[in-house]
């Protein structure tokens, strides 16, 4: 069947577009929505609903509409769209959806981004209220964004017949998106929704820049963008939606709003049905009826709940053939699929549509998220502006007021107002047009719902939510809307309760017996419509999500295989495996060269931070637990920082390059942290000291050069330098030539052997990576990653702050009591550690766990308990295992633990849960390998 | 996204902060003195008042300085701003 009609509409006839529904094929025009084409073939029925699989179809024309969910396969597959929304392109694919979709399974070929715009004005929405307000701003020289939703102007206006000063209305519209466009510091965006209205004029809107041009939308376009707009003044022109009447079976498809089918005639040149009976309790239903009977469909009956019906309209609709009765309802509808007949006053009249229209609902999202607060129209049955808000000013029908000529006069005062506020002086008034309007919208009768089977009248179409469901909540004793809505789920779909919201609402106060004025509206929350998570990533994703940071020996590490590992924003070398070799072989290799011969890696991502001034010792002193005041320049000391509370916070060495610098080092992950934490206690504690804090992380190539033959290939590289231990003593530096480029090279070392850290600057980390590693040939050396720096420090017990740590240990829980000053008279944290709960002597603490079967490899993380058996739960855990591996050095596995009085269970056995087992553990010092410091000086 | 009034740089969205705490939480000057009680008071409470707070704001992604702003609790606005050091100024609230 054909339900187009001969003429009228926006669509472009002469484009015949091609797409399928649920695998048939049907045409449609340029201009079509994918609902309006479907309806043009008659089709109605769009999907089923989540909970019960009822058939549903379409309600609304627009973005209000709760039902026609489709799935959308080609060119992109892409979920829970509506049809009333989706505009028609050639090759189109859809389905209709039972209640879900389905994610695509591929990556998204399309490029989102967004765009930051500042203007004196925003309006949103181009209704006549929204053109006439831009309109005025524009005028007076202030730059206006005007965004609507639609791919037109005209709001309203689009889905009715009426002429504005004697022309038909779109060319009314025409002329001033016209004048719009050519002012200079205008921005009209069509198909962009404000989806979200923040604080100080920050407005979030999504444009839809591609999406209707399907398979001819070019690559190099973003197919969505949104806008991040920054106003001084705001006018919300969002109008108004149409509400439904709640009665049994009022679900089928064929029962749609009044307003829809007007605007699916005027807008599409689609008549929604043959036989289409009207169920209203206001005037503007009557229009529908008129404008349908006129166009062709028999109308035989309007329903008007009033008492009494309005004697003009009626008239009008007798010369028609429209039967009008007033004082009835429609109390129920029959029909398989869709809808066949209602009834009405116990009999049952035929028909394939079936329009109701409860009235008017202001579109008041926008202002709600504002902060404004809202006040209940009790002549409107609806939520509306309850107040002014400073810079966000309310026109049209957004604010319930539902005349044309009252609604372009509140935009133009709005967009005056607007913009003398933003420090313009209004110039001229834009003229206002005259309607030639048969209806108008209000007058009408508050009617939530007619009586009857409370299982089938649905109040949120899409959640398959009913009269039943919200009775039960008031039923248990709920209250507050918020408490109802989550109770019910009304209002949480894709459509937020945009035609169920006020519905609901008036159903709890009836039957709590209370006035919705004395209910508190629940809280609109961004987004008004849904927004992809793809448009909301924008450009941030693959790639350039986050920024990655590379050393300056990067391109070594990638051209000889090496593995990374991601430290923060750094790529580390985690290993290099050699032919045929795993994480475990590779990383037992690379150990055994750093204990035996030689090894290297590259540290530079070590965090750096210059500490200079006249007090910057003294300022050092309060970071640290140990005195760094008394280092001698020249020398090296490892220091403990905390917090307040006494935990630690990070560690490093501290070196003092001058009487007033020195060169703090952070762990790789900690480096900006502890920067900030310097300048929060310097700016807001100790303005007085005169210390400057610098980071200098990336300025500097850091390369530990670790082993028994580091010493040799050291003194191979650098000529000036007396590497003997006497000359270069441990934690002490120097200044020399490595390679030929002028080094710092430290006596440090993070593994117990004899190393030495060589700092060059970044500009020549990779000549001099590559020397060191052609002197250091002839020893076997040997570059090692991440993983073996940290078997060769746990094997010393050091802990990594961060993996033994976490804001619960302090120096003393780690055994480092002897980094910990007693000679200072205060430093951060000190007065910590005298708590009650810092002496207590069942605190965790860091000890070795040695499994007895020595080939047993404990998970990190596991929980360690002191019975040969699993208890009864609660079982008392112990502590856990924070570092475990096999060790070369050792011949066997090993960990280390946070143990309760670990400390003092020194050659306990204790037993951690792993699958079913229980796996003995021996208790140890946490220094396992090389306790007495013997290897330090090679 | 609110606009934060930083004293040194102007008007910058807030994403360019980080927020400090309450303000005028002075490190004691001897903590060995303190008992207990006095010490957790200054390590871990602090005021959580309905209506005007002063606070410690760090304009971090910005000129990196910290300054104080009375913030309104209960709506977020900002009633003034100013530097460290300088005296909370009088709000009305």
């Amino acid at each position: 069947m054909n339900f187009r009609t001969p003429t009228g509409g926006t669509i472009d006839r002469n484009t015949l577009l091609h797409f399928t529904f649920n695998g048939e094929g049907f045409t449609g025009h340029s201009g079509d929505t994918l609902a309006s084409a479907l309806l043009a073939h008659g089709v109605h029925e769009i999907g089923s609903s989540v909970k019960f699989g009822r058939p549903r179809g379409i309600v609304a024309a627009g973005s209000e509409d709760p039902t026609s969910l489709v799935q959308i396969e080609t060119p992109f597959p892409e979920p829970m769209l509506l049809a009333t929304t989706v505009e028609l392109y050639e090759g189109l694919e859809a389905r209709g959806l039972a209640g879900q979709g389905r994610l695509a399974s591929i990556s998204d070929p399309a490029r989102y981004d967004a765009k930051h715009e500042h203007c004196d004005v925003l309006v949103v929405g181009a209704g006549p209220a929204g053109l006439v307000a831009a309109l005025t701003a524009a005028r007076s020289g202030a730059r206006v964004v005007l965004v609507d939703e639609q791919n037109q102007a005209g709001g309203a206006l689009l889905g009715v017949d009426e002429y504005l000063d004697d022309r038909p209305s779109a060319s009314w519209v025409a002329d001033i998106v016209a004048e719009l466009k050519s002012t200079p510091g205008v921005l009209v965006l069509e198909r962009t929704t404000a989806f979200g209205m923040y604080q100080d004029g920050f407005v979030l809107a999504l444009q839809k820049r591609t999406d209707h041009l399907g398979f001819a939308a070019p690559a190099s376009v973003a197919r969505q963008r949104v806008w991040r707009i920054r106003t001084k003044q705001t006018v919300l022109t969002t109008g108004a939606h149409e509400r439904p009447v709640v009665f049994p079976d009022n679900d089928r498809p064929g029962i749609m709003l009044a307003s829809a089918a007007r605007t699916f005639l005027h807008r599409y040149g689609v008549l929604v049905g043959s036989r289409a009976v009207v169920f209203t309790t206001n005037d503007s239903a009557y229009c529908a009826a008129i404008n349908l009977a006129e166009s062709g469909v028999d109308v035989p009956l309007i329903v008007d709940a009033r008492p009494e019906a309005p004697a003009r309209l009626a008239t009008e609709c007798a010369a028609r053939g429209i039967e009008v009765r007033a004082g009835q309802v429609v109390t129920g509808t029959e029909g398989e699929g869709r809808v066949t007949g209602v009834h009405v006053a116990g009999a049952t009249v035929a028909c394939d549509t079936l329009l109701v229209s409860g009235g008017w609902n202001p579109v008041v999202s926008l202002f709600s998220q504002a902060r404004g607060k809202l006040r209940y129209d009790a002549e409107l049955g609806a939520f509306v502006p309850g107040e002014e808000l400073g810079s966000v000013r309310v026109a049209g029908s957004a604010t319930g007021e539902l005349d044309l000529a009252s609604c372009v006069r509140q935009g133009r005062e709005a967009g005056s107002a607007a913009v003398v506020a933003a420090g313009f002086s209004s110039r001229g008034q834009v003229p206002l047009p005259v309607s030639d309007s048969r209806c108008t919208s209000r007058s009408g009768l508050v009617l939530w719902r007619v009586p009857g089977d409370e299982d089938t009248s649905f109040v949120d179409l899409q959640r398959d939510a009913t009269v039943s469901d919200v009775l039960r909540a008031t039923g248990a004793g709920l209250r507050s809307l918020e408490h109802i809505k989550r109770y019910t789920t009304i209002g949480t779909a894709h459509d937020q309760g945009k035609t169920s919201g006020m519905i609901a609402a008036g159903i709890v106060a009836e039957a709590l017996g209370v006035e919705p004025a004395d209910q508190r509206p629940t809280t609109f929350r961004p987004p008004y419509t849904s927004v992809s998570f793809a448009a909301l990533a924008g450009r941030d994703r693959g790639a350039l999500h986050d920024p990655v940071r590379v050393t300056a020996i990067h391109p070594w590490h990638v051209a000889h295989g090496a593995l990374f590992e991601n430290v923060g924003q750094w790529k580390r070398p985690w290993y290099y495996p050699q032919p045929g070799e795993d994480l475990h072989t590779a990383v037992l290799r690379e150990c055994r060269a750093a204990r035996s011969g030689v090894a290297m890696m590259d540290g530079s991502t070590l965090g750096k931070i210059d500490v200079q001034g006249s007090d910057a010792g003294k300022f050092l002193d309060m970071l640290y637990t140990n005195m760094m005041s008394t280092l001698k320049v020249g020398r090296i000391r490892y220091g403990v920082m905390c917090g307040v509370d006494g935990m630690v916070i990070d560690d490093g060495t501290v070196i003092r390059v001058g009487e007033e610098r020195y060169l703090v080092t952070t762990t790789t992950g900690n480096a900006a942290k502890i920067l900030d934490w310097m300048e929060e206690w310097l700016q807001t504690e100790w303005p007085h000291l005169d210390v400057h804090c610098t980071s200098v992380t990336d300025h500097w190539a850091t390369i530990p050069l670790v082993g028994p033959k580091s010493r040799d290939v050291l003194a191979a590289v650098a000529p000036d330098l007396d590497v003997s231990n006497e000359a270069f003593e441990f934690m002490t530096w120097r200044d020399t030539q490595v390679a030929g480029v002028p080094a710092r090279v430290c006596r440090i070392s993070f593994s117990g052997e004899l190393a030495y850290e060589i700092n060059v600057t970044a500009w020549h980390g990779l000549a001099v990576w590559e020397t060191l590693m052609a002197a250091g040939a002839p020893f076997g050396i040997t570059p090692y990653g991440t993983e073996t720096m940290h078997v060769l420090r746990a094997e010393k017990g050091y802990p990594i702050i961060g993996q033994e740590t976490d804001a619960t240990v302090t120096p003393h829980d780690l055994g480092m009591s002897w980094a910990v000053s007693k000679k200072k008279p205060d430093f951060i944290g000190k007065r910590s550690f005298a708590r009650a709960e810092n002496q207590r002597a069942d605190r965790k603490q860091l000890v070795g766990l040695l499994p007895v079967d020595p080939s047993v490899l404990l998970p990190e993380g596991a929980q360690i308990i002191s019975s040969d058996h699993l208890p009864e739960p609660p079982v008392r855990m112990l502590g856990h295992v924070t570092s475990s591996y096999p060790s070369a050095a050792l011949g066997r596995t090993f960990a280390l633990a946070l143990v309760r009085s670990g400390h003092s269970r020194i050659g306990e056995t204790l037993y951690v849960p792993v699958s079913d087992a229980l796996v003995p553990v021996t208790v140890t010092d946490s220094v396992l390998y090389d306790k007495e410091g013997t290897r330090r000086d090679g | 996204m609110q606009l934060i009034p930083c004293p040194w740089c102007g008007p910058r969205e807030e994403a360019e902060f980080h927020y400090g705490g309450q303000a005028h939480v002075a490190y004691p000057s001897d903590p060995s003195a303190l008992s207990d009680e006095e010490w957790a008071q200054y390590v871990f409470f602090r005021d959580n008042p309905s209506g005007p707070f002063a606070e410690r704001w760090s304009h971090s992604a910005g000129c990196r300085r910290w300054f104080n702003a009375v913030r309104d609790t209960r709506t977020h606005d900002l009633l003034a701003v100013y530097r460290v050091g300088e005296p909370m100024p009088e709000v009305a609230s």
